[in-house]
């Protein structure tokens, strides 16, 4: 294991896959690249296969403290399949996951059915996870909003409700990775633009790393660090703009998406470089078409 | 004055309405009732085997629930056919190999009602004393794994993304889970066995808000149901296990038709 010093710089890191490149065709070691001892989750050659479907080829990530990390790619991508394997839900067919020693996981998972076989108040649910101060408990669910759940049945929560309650009993962990899978199912247009805010807010303040998955875009990648463009392999990855342009990633989402994101770049005054350093509005990056044989890395 | 055979039925059916109640909300929140049902069923092909090797029927119950409850979960872990389908194939099998097996037995003919729907006015006092101290235990270990349990059963991912141990804290159950099956052959049999854990805990759950809360109630519940069928047994001399079975049923009515009647009756909103 290498120990890698300093963050990781985003970068641009575009590959075409050939279609042959399925894992069962593989030969030689599972990863070409150690994993990154200093990430908190650091992925090597994730491959993992269903009913002889190839779910995840070959993928490389690592999710550094304090990074907001978006996996993005159409439904059907396998980005809940890689977050279940970095969080060991899932053994992966090939491949290493790597997890910090200290690496204590806030999870928000995309399914919550509102259980109403087992009798629980929000306040319950909460306590569950560990032993909190009423004080603190109160804090958290303001923070998120949802002060006026506390003493409601999980069952009856809505669907935005819910999502603001597992988000709170995430953040009571006191994690250094909250990991939230597709988080605005189930809330309005306006909730998502807030939740997304909230979370950035959050990582400010605490410290934590965050993965978010997503099928939905320009308001995911106006907050993230890193984004990471899945579809089955990764397809590119690097700071939110230079995916935005990048070829693949307008094959995976079409023109409106291009078109989304660039009502979202009319915002700002610069885009980034490829080491993901501000410069002036009008250079763009070069996606390029010159594909490059290799998987992306985020972290190179 | 209580006769000693109905003292000895009362003391075992209440010991085993407050062992089964923690299990029975379990059962019922993991949806494992079918689940359950097949192991419980399963439990005659162990009377067979108890009986063949002249052991107390009990310990060929628990070793056939156990396997049968392994045989389960590794057939949940092919996703191929759903479990309800595999249960649903299985119990019916599993009740005939039993039926089958006990019948092959040497010797007198095998009585099945008695296992079938149990005969609590029979239970000894070493089996009074088997469902005190191994209901104990059960309790014990179920209030100690109460916090891991409960966590699995809200959200299984969100638990094991945060570190509980599903394997081990769902094998813990099932064990547990074919101890009470076991035990609680003699006095409801294998056919009436889930009944008695699962009717009670769905009877209180329209009148509780908390977990904790449906577990005590389900006890009472439970409790009053025993008392209650042990005297309508000793009245109207009706079979002891049914008849407790069908007021935990009547209690269970009840409390699922006042849900829908203020279910319907509430504003939404």
């Amino acid at each position: 294991m290498s120990q890698r010093e300093g963050p990781a710089a985003p970068a641009l890191a575009p590959c075409g896959h050939g279609s042959g490149h399925a894992c069962a065709h593989r030969h030689g070691d599972a990863s070409s690249q150690p994993v990154d001892s200093v990430a908190l989750i650091s992925a090597r050659g994730i491959c993992v296969s269903r009913h002889g479907r190839d779910l995840l080829i070959d993928v490389d990530i690592d999710i550094h403290a304090r990074e907001i990390v978006t996996l993005i790619g159409p439904n059907g991508a396998g980005k809940t399949t890689l977050v279940r394997v970095l969080l060991g839900l899932e053994r992966p067919d090939r491949g290493v996951v790597h997890r910090r020693r200290d690496l204590k996981i806030g999870y928000v998972p995309q399914r919550f059915d509102s259980d109403i076989a087992i009798p629980m108040t929000v306040d319950g649910f909460l306590r569950l996870g560990g032993s909190y101060s009423d004080t603190h408990i109160n804090e958290i669910l303001e923070h998120v909003d949802a002060a006026s759940a506390r003493h409601q049945q999980l069952g009856e929560l809505s669907g935005g409700e819910t999502q603001r309650v597992l988000l709170a009993r995430a953040l009571l962990r006191q994690p250094n990775l909250l990991v939230l899978d597709e988080p605005v199912q189930g809330v309005d247009y306006s909730g998502e633009a807030d939740l997304y805010n909230l979370i950035a807010r959050l990582r400010d303040e605490a410290g934590f790393g965050v993965l978010l998955v997503s099928h939905d875009l320009h308001i995911v990648m106006a907050r993230s660090d890193r984004v990471i463009c899945l579809n089955h392999h990764v397809c590119c990855s690097g700071m939110p703009e230079a995916v935005a342009q990048h070829p693949s990633y307008g094959r995976l989402f079409g023109a409106e998406a291009a078109r989304a994101f660039a009502l979202y770049r009319h915002h700002h005054d610069h885009s980034h470089d490829l080491a993901g350093m501000p410069k002036p509005a009008a250079a763009d990056e070069a996606g390029g078409d010159g594909e490059p044989s290799r998987p992306a890395r985020g972290d190179e | 004055m209580l006769e000693p055979f109905f003292l000895r039925a009362l003391i075992a059916s209440l010991g085993l309405a407050v062992v089964a109640a923690p299990l029975g909300c379990f059962v019922v929140w993991q949806r494992m009732a079918y689940f359950g049902e097949t192991v419980a069923q399963a439990g005659l092909i162990g009377v067979a085997l108890g009986l063949a090797l002249q052991m107390d029927v009990t310990w060929g119950v628990l070793i056939v629930a156990l396997a049968v409850a392994a045989l389960l979960l590794w057939f949940s872990r092919q996703k191929v056919v759903a479990l309800d389908s595999i249960l649903g194939l299985l119990h019916h099998a599993a009740l005939a190999a039993g039926v089958i097996a006990t019948s092959m037995i040497k010797g007198a003919p095998v009585d099945l009602t008695g296992f079938l729907f149990g005969d609590v006015f029979a239970v000894t006092g070493q089996d009074v004393a088997i469902i005190l101290i191994g209901g104990a235990i059960v309790l014990a270990i179920v209030a100690w794994l109460w916090q891991p349990l409960l966590r699995l059963a809200v959200h299984e991912d969100l638990a094991a993304a945060e570190g509980v141990d599903r394997e081990l804290v769902r094998t813990a159950f099932i064990v547990l889970l074919a101890v009470a099956i076991a035990v609680a052959m003699k006095i409801v049999g294998i056919l009436l066995v889930m009944a008695f854990l699962v009717v009670p805990a769905v009877a209180a759950r329209p009148l509780s808000r908390t977990p904790q809360r449906m577990v005590a109630l389900t006890a009472l519940i439970a409790a009053g149901s025993v008392i209650s069928g042990l005297w309508l047994s000793a009245t109207f001399d009706s079979p002891g296990g049914p008849s407790i079975v069908l007021i935990m049923s009547v209690l269970a009515a009840i409390s699922l038709s006042w849900a829908s009647l203020s279910r319907a009756n509430r504003p939404r909103g």
